[in-house]
C-alpha cells in the first residue's frame, strides 16, 4: 500500500458493472413483460417456437434479475462505497485491481454463458437453482473472487472501524455462499444411473420433503441476503451521502442487523405450510415471519428518520425520492410477506397471484429503486460530470411507482380472487369453480399487469438514457460534489 | 422420542439461546454508551466524511501502532 497525497478513488471496476447492472436491468424486465403479456394472451407462447415459450423464458426473467441485474447491480455499489467508507484506493493495490477486473470478465463471460444455457432449456430444475452443476463452478469461482476483494480491501483499510453498509455486505457474501453451495449439491444423471444419464445434466441430492426445505430454505434467504440484506447496505450508505444526514441511530442499524440475521434465516419453512413438512416447522415458519417485521421495520424507520428535518429534499431532489419511495415500498412489503405466512392467510394466498403481486412490490418498488438511486448517485461521481436530465428522472419515477401500483393491486385483487373461487364449495361440498373459470376472471388483471410491465421497462430505458447521456454528454463537474447530486 | 421431536426441541431451545444473546446486545450497546465507553453514534460520519483524505473516525495504522507499544512495554 503507497501513501500519495494526490490519490484518488479507482472506479473502473464499479464502471464496468454499472454497463452491466443496466443491460441485464434492461434484459431481465424486458423478459418480465413479455412473460406478463404471455399470461394475459397465450398465443403469444408461440412467436419463437420452443425458445420463446413462458416455461423456457420465466427461468431467464428470474436468473436474470437476479444474478445478472441486483447482483452486478451489488458488486457495482461495492467497487464504489467500499473504497470511500474504508479510506483505501483499489489503485492502491494492483492485485486487487487485477483480481477486480478478473472478477468483472469472470462474471460477465460466466453471467452471459450461464443465459444461453436457459435458452436452450439446460436446467438442473430447481426454480431459481436451474443452472446446471458445471454452471455452478463457474458461479462459486465468481463468488470467491468477490470475496478475495472484500476481505483484501478490508484488509489494507484506513478506517478501523467497519461502516454497516460493509456488514450488510459481509453477510450476503458469507449468505449466498452458504445457501448457494449447499442448495445446489447435485449428482450428474450419468452417475446416479450407472451410465445411462448424462455427465452435464445433473439431479438434486436431495429428494422429497428434505428437497423442498432445503430448496426454499435457499429460495426464501436468497430474498434475504440477495434482495433484502445488500440493498439494506445500500441505502445506509447512499441516503445518508445523498442527503448529509447522518444514519438516524446507528445503534438501531447494528441491532436490525444482527435481528435480520437471527431471524431470516429460520423463515423460509412458510412457503412450504399446508405440505408434508413437519408441523413444527410450518409453525416455525410463520412464527418467525411475523417476528421478522420487527428487524425490517427497525431498518426501514432508522432510514425514514434519516430524513428528519429534512424533509424538503423530498420534493427538491428526485434522488431522495427514489430512495424514500423504496424504503417505504421495503416497508410495505415486509408486512405483507408476514402477514401471507400465517397459516390461514396462506391457505388462501398459496399458489395464487398474490404471491408475484408480494414479490414484485418487493423488487420493484424497493431493489431496483434503490440499485437505480445508487447509479444515479454514483455516475456524476465517477465520470465527472452532472446528471443529464432532472426532469427526466422525475416522469420516469412517476412512470415507475405507477407501474409498480398496478402490478400489485391487480395481483392482490386477482390472488384473493383466485383463492376464493378455487376454495369456493357449494352446499353439497362440491366445488362451484372449475380452474378455467378463475382464469377467466382474472384475464383484466393479467392485462393490467402486461401494462405495468411495459411501462416499468419504458421507465427502466429512460433510466438508461439519461445516464448514457450522462456519461457522454452530461455538464463537466470540476469538483466532486460532497452531498447532493447534481443535475440539470 | 424420535428424531423429529428431538429436531423441535432443538431448535426450541437454540432460539431461546439466541434471544437471550440478542438481548444482551441491546444491552450492551445501550450501557456502554451511557458508560462513556464508547460512541456507536459517531461511526454514522463514516458515510458523510468519505474522501479520500477526510479524517478517520478511528486511525486503523494509528491503533494497531499503539497496539504494538502496548504489547512491547
Amino acid at each position: 500500500m503507497q501513501s500519495n497525497a494526490a490519490l484518488e478513488y479507482d472506479y473502473t471496476v464499479a464502471k464496468l458493472f454499472t454497463y452491466v447492472t443496466i443491460l441485464f436491468g434492461f434484459l431481465g424486465m424486458l423478459v418480465g413483460t413479455i412473460l406478463a403479456l404471455q399470461l394475459a394472451f397465450p398465443e403469444l407462447n408461440y412467436l419463437i417456437g420452443e425458445y420463446g415459450t413462458f416455461s423456457r423464458l420465466r427461468p431467464i426473467h428470474t436468473n436474470t434479475v437476479i444474478f445478472g441485474f441486483t447482483v452486478s447491480g451489488v458488486f457495482a455499489t461495492w467497487y464504489y462505497f467500499a473504497q470511500r467508507v474504508l479510506k483505501v484506493s483499489m489503485a492502491e493495490s494492483r492485485f486487487l485491481m487485477i483480481m477486480g477486473k478478473v472478477h468483472f470478465w469472470v462474471y460477465f463471460i460466466g453471467a452471459l454463458i450461464a443465459t444461453i444455457t436457459l435458452v436452450f432449456g439446460i436446467s438442473a430444475g430447481k426454480e431459481y437453482a436451474q443452472y446446471e452443476w458445471w454452471v455452478d463452478i463457474v458461479i462459486v469461482i465468481i463468488w470467491i473472487m468477490w470475496g478475495v476483494n472484500i476481505f483484501g480491501m478490508i484488509g489494507i483499510r484506513r478506517e478501523k472501524a467497519l461502516y454497516v453498509s460493509i456488514w450488510y455486505y459481509l453477510a450476503c457474501f458469507l449468505g449466498i455462499a452458504m445457501l448457494y453451495l449447499f442448495n445446489n449439491m447435485s449428482i450428474p444423471t450419468y452417475f446416479a444411473t450407472e451410465g445411462l444419464g448424462s455427465i452435464h445434466h445433473s439431479v438434486s441430492m436431495y429428494s422429497g420433503t428434505n428437497d423442498a426445505l432445503v430448496q426454499w430454505w435457499y429460495g426464501h434467504n436468497a430474498v434475504a441476503f440477495g434482495f433484502t440484506v445488500p440493498i439494506v447496505g445500500m441505502i445506509y450508505y447512499f441516503l445518508p451521502k445523498e442527503s448529509g444526514q447522518a444514519i438516524y441511530s446507528y445503534k438501531l442499524s447494528l441491532l436490525s442487523f444482527w435481528g435480520l440475521m437471527f431471524v431470516y434465516l429460520w423463515a423460509g419453512s412458510h412457503h412450504l405450510l399446508w405440505s408434508t413438512v413437519p408441523d413444527w416447522m410450518q409453525t416455525m415458519g410463520s412464527a418467525f415471519s411475523i417476528v421478522l417485521i420487527l428487524p425490517s421495520w427497525g431498518s426501514a424507520i432508522n432510514m425514514l428518520l434519516t430524513m428528519k428535518g429534512e424533509w424538503n429534499q423530498l420534493a427538491e431532489n428526485p434522488l431522495i425520492k427514489f430512495m424514500v419511495i423504496a424504503s417505504t415500498f421495503y416497508m410495505l412489503s415486509t408486512i405483507e410477506g408476514p402477514i401471507q405466512a400465517i397459516k390461514s392467510v396462506n391457505a388462501i394466498a398459496h399458489f395464487t397471484d398474490w404471491i408475484p403481486g408480494h414479490v414484485h412490490d418487493g423488487v420493484l418498488g424497493w431493489v431496483v429503486f434503490m440499485i437505480m438511486a445508487s447509479l444515479f448517485h454514483m455516475t456524476p461521481r465517477m465520470f465527472k460530470r452532472e446528471i443529464y436530465s432532472k426532469k427526466l428522472m422525475g416522469i420516469q419515477f412517476w412512470m415507475q411507482t405507477t407501474a409498480v401500483v398496478l402490478y400489485f393491486t391487480s395481483m392482490w385483487i386477482a390472488g384473493i380472487t383466485q383463492g376464493m373461487m378455487w376454495r369456493a364449495v357449494d352446499e353439497y361440498g362440491n366445488l362451484v369453480y372449475s380452474f378455467i373459470d378463475t382464469v377467466t376472471v382474472l384475464h383484466p388483471y393479467y392485462v393490467i399487469r402486461g401494462v405495468s410491465g411495459v411501462l416499468y421497462t419504458a421507465g427502466f430505458i429512460l433510466f438508461a438514457f439519461n445516464i448514457y447521456k450522462t456519461i457522454t454528454a452530461g455538464r463537466k463537474l470540476t469538483e466532486e460534489p460532497q452531498f447532493r447530486t447534481p443535475m440539470a | 422420542m424420535d428424531i423429529q421431536n428431538i429436531q423441535g426441541y432443538g431448535m426450541f431451545f437454540l432460539t431461546i439461546f439466541l434471544t437471550v444473546i440478542l438481548y444482551w446486545y441491546i444491552l450492551y450497546l445501550y450501557r456502554s454508551e451511557k458508560k462513556g465507553e464508547r460512541d456507536f453514534e459517531k461511526y454514522g460520519r463514516i458515510a458523510l466524511d468519505d474522501n479520500i483524505d477526510s479524517p478517520l473516525v478511528e486511525d486503523k495504522i494509528a491503533s494497531e501502532r499503539d497496539n504494538t507499544k502496548e504489547q512491547n512495554k
